[in-house]
């Protein structure tokens, strides 16, 4: 049993398994914000008077939801990159890196955008026509009367979202990055003595980065609740 | 509907100065994808991307039958395979946290969060390496079931949930009816609510199912022969990768939004067939990981 457990301590000698899940976390917190400022503004064309806006906006969100991460990543590897010759860095890895934080950005913009529409589904009649009422247009109403409610509303959804997003960014093994994914295959493969702790010790990474993010979503969720 | 008087009620009923500003919007909209559209075309264009010859073979027999037909029965086989198998356990675990036994909804409530909070990814890459360095099934065999289990445990985890909260969602009379006519609480749980939570969170179910369809697109990295690598294969040889995996996002698309119109339509047809909602609701599992 010690025997297993050096076994195991050596390989996070060996390997750098924080340093692969701080990958997976800056990838989280890029996409994060970019899906975040995309997904609110293709649920602001969804909701708009301008038809081809709204148009634009749910052809978008019925594109990408349906279309697999993985392919989204591949394509703008193998497509965009390669074949295309679009480098978003000068710095090799760099670029790889970039290009998952785009993917993920775009996929889940779509992810973001039905959150927040969700969030203004909360939101009464009443108070999109008391804004109307006090003589507000369109856009100063979803921006001081609309979105607050709607994302104090949406923070649920939201946040099941971001757990998405954290656990999806495994995915960027696909666009040749090393994340923990990657770096639990290679693990595995020169070290197939210790499969099981590997994986649990990768499981325990996800579950106590996941886990915090579902509590504080469903604390935030209950104290920013707009009281009705 | 409740949901499409909200987002109308954000702007009036249009006057004419209104009306003349949104059509010059509606046009500027217009104006604006067909700029983008031209700039990205143009482009692809430059490079050749648009060439009769990049597309051409992608319409022919020899590609159908040889790559995307052969790539999309193995995308289907572990999809369906998947949503079975996640049905069972679903079922199993999501009675299992509804037991009346404590140490059985202990276990159940453990494993169903643990699966919810590992990544499929990182299953599936588990289940490779494991499977094929067990022997348990041929090695060629091996990639198939990776994609099926790591589906079935979180995708099946999912589905627990939602009987759960199905079961949650029922007005009480439901239960104490059962329990008024003498049925034992498994009883009533088995022939009254659960019927009636099933059929509530059908819809959900179907939307769960685009996910897992969706999902065996990881096979791709664990060398599953599914759509997208054989995509990426007829890309490689024909040299027109970019052409092949456009079609075969198509593909997945065009699959996933009849799915997700069948989900719409079961949620209004199943309504009055069932005293739970049929629509998910605003509660912790809105908007559930369909990411």
């Amino acid at each position: 049993m010690t025997d297993y457990l050096n076994d195991f301590a050596s390989l996070f000698a060996q390997y750098d398994v924080l340093g692969a899940f701080w990958v997976n976390i800056k990838l989280t917190f890029f996409a994060a914000i970019g899906s975040m400022l995309l997904g609110s503004l293709v649920a602001l064309m969804r909701i708009s008077p301008v038809a081809s806006l709204r148009l634009l906006g749910t052809g978008y969100v019925n594109l990408f939801r349906n279309t697999p991460l993985t392919i989204i990543l591949v394509f703008l590897i193998l497509g965009v990159w390669s074949q295309l010759g679009i480098a978003l860095s000068s710095d090799f890895n760099r670029n790889f890196f970039v290009y998952a934080v785009l993917g993920l950005t775009v996929y889940h913009a779509a992810f973001v955008c039905e959150a927040i529409r969700s969030g203004v589904n909360t939101v009464p009649v009443g108070q999109a026509e008391a804004a109307r009422a006090i003589g507000l247009s369109f856009l100063p109403a979803a921006r001081l009367v609309i979105f607050p409610q709607a994302l104090r509303g949406a923070i649920t959804p939201l946040g099941n979202t971001l757990i998405a997003l954290t656990k999806n960014t495994t995915v960027a093994a696909a666009a040749s990055v090393t994340e923990i994914s990657a770096l639990m295959k290679t693990m595995i493969e020169f070290r197939p003595d210790v499969i099981i702790a590997v994986f649990l010790t990768v499981a325990l990474g996800f579950v106590l980065l996941v886990v915090p993010v579902g509590l504080l979503t469903t604390w935030a969720s209950r104290k920013l609740a707009v009281k009705r | 509907m409740a949901s499409s008087t909200a987002q109308n009620v954000l702007f009036d009923v249009q006057g004419p100065r209104a009306r003349r500003t949104t059509a010059v919007l509606n046009v500027v909209g217009v104006l604006l994808v067909a700029a983008l559209a031209w700039a990205v075309l143009g482009k692809l264009a430059d490079q050749g991307q648009l060439d009769a010859t990049k597309w051409a073979s992608l319409f022919t027999g020899r590609t159908w039958e040889n790559f995307l037909l052969p790539g999309l029965v193995q995308t289907l086989k572990a999809a369906l395979l998947a949503v079975v198998l996640s049905v069972a356990f679903g079922l199993v675990f999501g009675l299992g946290r509804l037991s009346q036994l404590a140490p059985v909804r202990w276990v159940s409530t453990a494993v169903v969060e643990f699966f919810r909070a590992v990544p499929v990814l990182v299953m599936m890459i588990f289940f490779y390496l494991g499977i094929g360095r067990a022997d348990l099934v041929e090695p060629a065999a091996v990639p198939f079931w990776a994609v099926v289990l790591g589906l079935m445990f979180y995708n099946g985890s999912v589905i627990a949930e939602l009987i759960r909260s199905g079961v949650h969602q029922l007005p009480k009379g439901q239960r104490e009816a059962g329990l008024a006519i003498g049925l034992t609480p498994s009883r009533t749980l088995r022939l009254v609510e659960l019927p009636q939570a099933l059929t509530a969170m059908l819809p959900s179910m179907v939307s769960q199912f685009v996910v897992i369809l969706k999902d065996t697109a990881l096979g791709y990295i664990i060398t599953y022969p599914e759509l997208l690598a054989s995509a990426r294969r007829l890309g490689s040889g024909d040299g027109n990768i970019l052409q092949a995996l456009f079609v075969a996002a198509l593909v997945f698309v065009v699959i996933n939004y009849l799915l997700t119109v069948l989900a719409a339509w079961l949620s209004r047809f199943l309504s009055y067939r069932t005293a739970g909602p049929t629509r998910p609701a605003e509660g912790p599992l809105a908007a559930e990981e369909t990411a």
